[in-house]
């Protein structure tokens, strides 16, 4: 005996939360669009101006000072392989993609990290909304992205910082949550405010564990930024789309072989950082 | 002596719930009930109950209790890190619970230094970073605050060592920065939570000492936590006894000792080396014949036979200390025919004050067999201690 149970419209409700969403505040999703545009341009263009040798060297340098030789050495030749692929230019534009797209979620971790780490209560509502970014499928956030923004980059940052800004959240959280009870004590006990608390202590003592929720939101972002070529954002992921497009997996490998290089130089770069503020 | 001095904190009728309720578990004791009847009804426990005591303007108090006797909840309550449920602690006349948020930080900034059984260090900072913490927490100015961080770590001994990060020093010295960080904040209060019970029996030795040697000089009002006997009796000038969220006895080491309160105080206090806080005082007997200088040498010699003693001291009317005459050195005198044993008496015997530790006395005895004789500041004759007595006396205390 079947009992009929009308099935829940609940993607009709999502479907109309978001049309309206998207015709209230198209002012506000228009400007945010052509304000994040003009950054991405105004990147992608001074990354774009300096010749690839020299911003070869530069960024060869940069790893050699931060981690040592050897990453040094890797980061240029990995450069010189992508540039001799003639995969430069969608190298930088996926770059400059992820350079704004973490920019964007840190400045948004942060603060909301901090918060969820010194209320309870805060911090109880955010782990299930945090829970739920992160296990959405990826390619789900690309959808209404469209409406708001357009097809393009924008877009692509938009899906992007959503689904790279948990893990800095949660990690800013649980390392200010993992300073020692007795640290609180002591600063508590010579009548430090909580705003001394807060940057004399705490932030001090959770940084490592702050870079690492940053170094785990890059990695994020970059897989997003490939992935949101579907939406039209320009770069390597655009390469892969269009090689799975005209089945051409040689095209596609050394395209995906230039994002895990990328990959790794920002890992290990990172990493490197939050090792040097560590000692 | 402690009596004449003004009180800085008086805690009265201190107490602390832990748990939602704290109401409730007020009723009960109202009717009498414990603290292990109270958690069973209620889930409510009575960390601190009715607690009063005082701290005297420059004394080192010790709180000294097993664990779970509430006295790590006692020390945070003064200060504030747990909020206490009803009582007064009164510091400068301000009563601390009644303290808002402002008040409260103000209070602690001024009045409470505070050093931490695990140093509670910060790992990012250096040695000379943690010990200007609480002056910068202040706003004290960057030049001022180094001076005095600097003259602070150089008064526990760590010269030197100002740029080195916490974790690169030993436990003993890491301590020693805690205590810098107190002693430069110059609060009126130094609080210390066990704050040697993490370090080797060795080096906690070595600071105790020197806890007392800086206590000389400066005089802090200090209130120590212990679950240490030995060490509370070695550096307190009170000792505040805690069993289970009450005061069981307050009293000098002395006093604990030899007046313990209860079976609980004297089953505690077995098994303590009682030689290092028994004093003279306590071995001391009074004394059964003295002599006067203008006596003739059958008198003094009658006055040894009578009391079977073969030495006697010679006091002056007053009852000051003049000087010793041995049996044998009367006899001669009585054979040479002298009318008085003002030219046998002798000088070199030993004599304390009442307030020499008695394991200092053991060392005396093995030099000479006289009694010691025990004389208050003006040099007047108290009594004496005979060897006998301090053996008996430490044995009496063993057997309690």
């Amino acid at each position: 005996m079947a009992i009929d149970i009308p099935r829940i419209p609940l993607g009709d409700w999502i479907e109309g939360g978001l049309t309206w969403l998207t015709s209230e505040y198209s002012v506000v999703t228009r400007a945010i669009s052509r304000v994040t545009q003009t950054g991405i341009n105004g990147l992608n263009d001074a990354m774009m101006w300096i010749p690839p040798w020299a911003l070869l060297v530069i960024i060869a340098l940069l790893c050699w000072k931060a981690a040592g030789l050897r990453l040094g050495i890797g980061a240029a030749l990995g450069l010189a392989l992508i540039w001799n692929l003639g995969l430069w230019d969608p190298m930088i534009e996926t770059l400059t993609l992820v350079v704004i797209a973490t920019l964007v979620a840190v400045v948004i971790a942060l603060p909301v990290g901090i918060a969820a780490a010194l209320s309870e209560r805060l911090y109880k509502t955010i782990m299930p909304v945090l829970d739920f970014m992160q296990t959405m499928p990826a390619f789900v956030y690309l959808i209404p992205a469209i409406p708001f923004f357009g097809i393009g980059s924008v877009s692509a940052i938009f899906a992007t910082v959503i689904f790279s800004m948990p893990p800095a959240i949660r990690f800013t959280t649980l390392g200010i949550r993992q300073v020692p009870v007795e640290l609180i004590e002591a600063a508590d006990a010579y009548g430090a405010t909580s705003r001394q608390k807060l940057f004399k202590v705490q932030l001090p003592l959770s940084l490592p564990t702050v870079m690492a929720g940053i170094n785990q939101t890059i990695m994020l972002a970059l897989s997003m930024v490939v992935i949101a070529a579907m939406i039209g954002a320009d770069g390597l992921g655009s390469e892969v789309w269009r090689a799975i497009q005209r089945l051409r997996p040689g095209d596609g490998f050394e395209a995906g072989i230039a994002v895990v290089i990328l990959a790794m130089l920002l890992d290990r770069l990172t990493q490197s950082l939050r090792k040097t503020r560590k000692s | 002596m402690n009596e004449n001095r003004n009180v800085k904190i008086r805690v009265r009728n201190l107490t602390k719930v832990f748990g939602s309720q704290p109401k409730k578990a007020l009723e009960l004791r109202e009717q009498g009930l414990r603290r292990a009847d109270i958690f069973e009804k209620t889930g409510q426990t009575l960390g601190l109950s009715n607690i009063n005591f005082d701290v005297h303007e420059g004394e080192l108090l010790v709180i000294m209790g097993l664990s779970g006797s509430g006295k790590s909840t006692l020390i945070r309550c003064l200060n504030r890190l747990i909020e206490p449920t009803e009582g007064e602690i009164v510091i400068d006349g301000e009563n601390i619970p009644e303290l808002g948020d402002k008040a409260l930080l103000e209070c602690r900034r001024r009045h409470f230094s505070m050093v931490f059984q695990n140093f509670a260090l910060f790992p990012h900072r250096t040695v000379q970073q943690n010990a200007e913490f609480g002056l910068e927490i202040r706003g004290v100015d960057k030049a001022k605050r180094a001076e005095i961080a600097r003259n602070a770590l150089k008064q526990v001994g760590l010269e030197g060592w100002e740029d080195a990060l916490p974790n690169q020093l030993s436990g003993g010295m890491q301590q020693r920065v805690g205590l810098a960080r107190a002693l430069a904040n110059d609060a009126t209060v130094l609080l210390m939570d066990e704050a040697f019970s993490a370090l080797d029996p060795l080096i906690r030795g070595d600071m105790q000492q020197e806890l007392l040697e800086l206590q000389s000089r400066m005089q802090k009002t200090t209130v120590f936590i212990t679950h240490d006997l030995d060490e509370a009796l070695t550096i307190g000038d009170r000792i505040v006894l805690l069993k289970d969220g009450e005061v069981v006895q307050i009293g000098t080491p002395e006093e604990i000792l030899t007046q313990p309160a209860d079976d609980y105080v004297r089953r505690f206090i077995e098994g303590v080396d009682k030689s290092r806080i028994l004093t003279a005082e306590s071995a001391m007997r009074p004394v059964r014949a003295t002599a006067r200088e203008d006596d003739g040498p059958r008198t003094v010699l009658r006055k040894m036979k009578e009391n079977a003693i073969d030495s006697i001291y010679v006091t002056s009317r007053e009852r000051k200390l003049l000087g010793l005459v041995e049996a044998d050195a009367a006899d001669q005198a009585s054979k040479d025919g002298k009318d008085s044993i003002r030219d046998c008496m002798i000088h070199d015997f030993r004599s304390v004050g009442p307030e020499e530790p008695m394991h200092n006395l053991f060392a005396m005895f093995s030099e000479k067999s006289f009694p010691i004789a025990v004389v208050d500041s003006d040099r007047r004759l108290l009594g004496v201690v005979v060897k006998g007595a301090v053996l008996d006396q430490l044995a009496q205390a063993g057997d309690n």
